[in-house]
């Protein structure tokens, strides 16, 4: 068999392909269902019950989506240019820290008004993300290293620089020995948007993100030199564009994005650093990204939809006893669908 | 100077060249898989997912009552199965090889997680197996009496691959299709066959390498046991210039600085340091293997390249 690019996208594949992505998604999750002995209907009827049936439901979605809009969009920038930051997960928790030191220790000692040390929590927790991040993109454009390989790597170092941090300098030393951080001043924290929920205003400053990414991308000449770069870096050299330039500034935004959803969290639901903050927030980022098809403002539903799924999951793990980790087996397979869906819009397959 | 001689009496341990051995095991499985793949012209980074399923499925197969080497051939079928996949996406389909990569990970992880839940929904502990034993007949051997069958195992794997890349028409084909699809077709080799096969076959040793874990170096299945390997290995291969030889000695290499390590963070200098710090070793020194060699590295020509018919 092999591929041949269509001249005009039929409307039975544009509408079709992503039509059998989400029933192959459906029927694979249903024999898993199956599998697990749960009756499949009263399964998914907990999972949407769960993830998005009545105004709590709903609102921790909303929570959870929070800091996957954020990935979500870091994964969205870098990949448009082709730097594949695999690294979100280390530039959450960097930025995490970063939120913690300055807003709970830097800001505990110089006796700062509040609204100047938000701000200076949210630009430390940009930057720890941005500069991490950098030293992958240097290494890529100076050295040839794959970013790919370092970002992945990276995540573990990060990881354990976070264990080693919450073991000794910043260790909270009235937590009875629990591995957790100092905490922020409550006046740091974000305002709950809907009452005796946990959902915070966090996720208004992930909206805005996402729309002042999508302005970047679409009308500045940086959004323009960025999607040039990823549709063909040696054309877009031969115009004139600085390359190297563009991929360092995509990964400077792509990590203070990430950085980002750090600190968010930390202000807006956990307080503190903790070595289990976040379920994996930077590797789900990637399939936000993709299932967004890269479109800043797609992230949004893209990243409330997998919330939605992981929400979902832990009720219906309680409900029917089908494990949790089914939500992640539905975000893979999910993926993995849509990828073939856009690639048969896209060619048609003939069989020789 | 005290922890350089705690370094000498490390290298001069005979456990230390044991646990070289067993941590470059895994590896050395897996890196000549990622070789595999990239020498035929695909990038793998499902390798950490296929590492997991193949730790997982051959600890069940185990557990269920298979028989050790049953164990091995369910981890390398698991891992064969996934390879198709990926192969499948990124070879006739010719999606981003990064991403489909990622896919398959997220999906091999997210399902041997699902299944050992499934399998066992109460316990805290996984139920233990009898692991791989010594070879009785290399006893009187100094290290590899100490190891083993599949250590041994990864070691004679290597000059096996190595004759089979350099020494048959398969090999050619499949080190033809990673540089030259083209010109391969026009030799009568089917790419899309040859490119999926490799595939296959390096996931399977991936798959191999996952189980080694479980049947070998640990007794159960645990989360997150896997750790970062596959990862090492994408950065192993490039520093082993996709050669199956230098792939072994770069494994060894590495295992024997990551031994190195666990040993002196137990000693009485080493103890000042916090442990992550020793902890971090494995996967800088990965990152500086890899900017050691990155501006030189001879990447096989068509990789992440997608191959289509009569198409320049």
């Amino acid at each position: 068999m092999r591929l041949e690019a269509r001249d005009r996208v039929s409307r039975v594949a544009a509408i079709g392909a992503p039509l059998g992505a989400v029933v192959a998604t459906l029927v694979i999750s249903a024999l898993l269902v199956r599998w697990a002995g749960a009756p499949v209907l009263a399964s998914f009827g907990a999972l949407l019950q769960g993830g998005f049936g009545s105004r709590f439901a709903l609102a921790e979605t909303l929570t959870r989506a929070t800091p996957l809009i954020f990935t979500g969009l870091a994964a969205a920038v870098a990949f448009r240019a082709r730097f594949f930051n695999i690294g979100a997960e280390g530039q959450l928790y960097l930025g995490a820290l970063a939120a913690v030191a300055v807003g709970g220790q830097l800001g505990g000692a110089l006796d700062l008004p509040s609204p100047v040390l938000f701000v200076a929590m949210l630009i430390a927790a940009a930057l720890a993300g941005s500069l991490w991040l950098a030293i992958a993109a240097v290494l890529r454009t100076r050295l040839a290293v794959d970013e790919v390989v370092t970002t992945l790597l990276t995540n573990f170092v990060v990881l354990l620089f976070v264990s080693w941090m919450l073991d000794g300098p910043m260790k909270d030393p009235t937590a009875m020995g629990w591995p957790q951080s100092v905490s922020l001043p409550a006046e740091l924290e974000l305002t709950k948007v809907i009452e005796r929920t946990r959902l915070h205003s966090g996720f208004v400053l992930a909206l805005l993100c996402a729309l002042a990414l999508w302005a970047l991308s679409k009308f500045t000449a940086f959004g323009f030199e960025a999607r040039a770069v990823g549709a063909n870096a040696q054309a877009a050299r031969f115009a004139g564009i600085r390359v190297d330039a563009t991929v360092v500034k995509t990964a400077l935004i792509s990590g203070a994005l990430a950085g980002l959803a750090g600190a968010v969290e930390v202000a807006g639901r956990t307080g503190y650093v903790t070595l289990d903050m976040s379920p994996g927030y930077g590797y789900a980022g990637i399939v936000v990204a993709m299932l967004a098809a890269l479109h800043p403002l797609a992230v949004v539903p893209a990243a409330i939809f997998i919330a939605g799924m992981f929400v979902g999951a832990d009720s219906m793990s309680r409900a029917v006893g089908v494990p949790t980790y089914i939500a992640d087996v539905i975000v893979a397979v999910a993926l993995l669908a849509v990828l073939v869906a856009t690639q048969i819009v896209r060619y048609r397959v003939r069989w020789t | 100077m005290d922890l350089l001689a705690d370094l000498l009496d490390i290298l001069t341990s005979v456990s230390f060249w044991v646990a070289t051995l067993r941590i470059a095991t895994p590896l050395v499985f897996g890196v000549l898989g990622v070789l595999l793949c990239e020498r035929a012209g695909v990038l793998n980074l499902g390798i950490e997912g296929i590492m997991v399923a193949g730790a997982f499925a051959g600890w069940f197969a185990v557990h269920a009552g298979a028989g050790l080497w049953g164990g091995v051939a369910v981890a390398a079928l698991a891992g064969a199965g996934f390879g198709f996949v990926h192969g499948f996406l990124t070879v006739p389909l010719a999606l981003s090889q990064h991403v489909a990569g990622l896919g398959v990970t997220l999906a091999a992880t997210s399902l041997a997680y699902f299944a050992y839940r499934v399998a066992f929904p109460q316990l805290t502990e996984p139920p233990r197996i009898v692991p791989f034993g010594q070879m009785a007949w290399l006893a009187s051997v100094p290290v590899l009496g100490a190891v083993t069958p599949l250590t041994l195992l990864a070691l004679l794997l290597a000059p096996a691959i190595a004759w089979i890349l350099y020494r048959t028409p398969l090999g050619l084909a499949l080190r033809m299709v990673g540089e030259n699809p083209a010109a391969a077709e026009g030799a009568g080799i089917n790419v899309t066959a040859t490119r999926i096969g490799a595939i296959v076959a390096g996931s399977a040793l991936m798959g191999i390498g996952g189980s080694f874990l479980t049947l070998a170096a640990f007794n159960a299945f645990f989360f997150n046991m896997v750790n970062g390997r596959g990862w090492i290995c994408v950065a192993l291969v490039v520093f082993a210039s996709w050669r199956p030889g230098k792939a072994l000695l770069g494994a060894l290499l590495f295992a024997a600085f990551d031994a190195g390590q666990l040993r002196l963070q137990q000693s009485a200098a080493g103890n000042q340091v916090p442990y992550q710090l020793w902890l971090m070793v494995p996967y800088l020194l990965s990152i500086i293997a890899l900017v050691l060699v990155a501006r030189k590295a001879a990447y096989p020509q068509a990789l992440m390249k997608p191959y289509r018919k009569g198409e320049r």
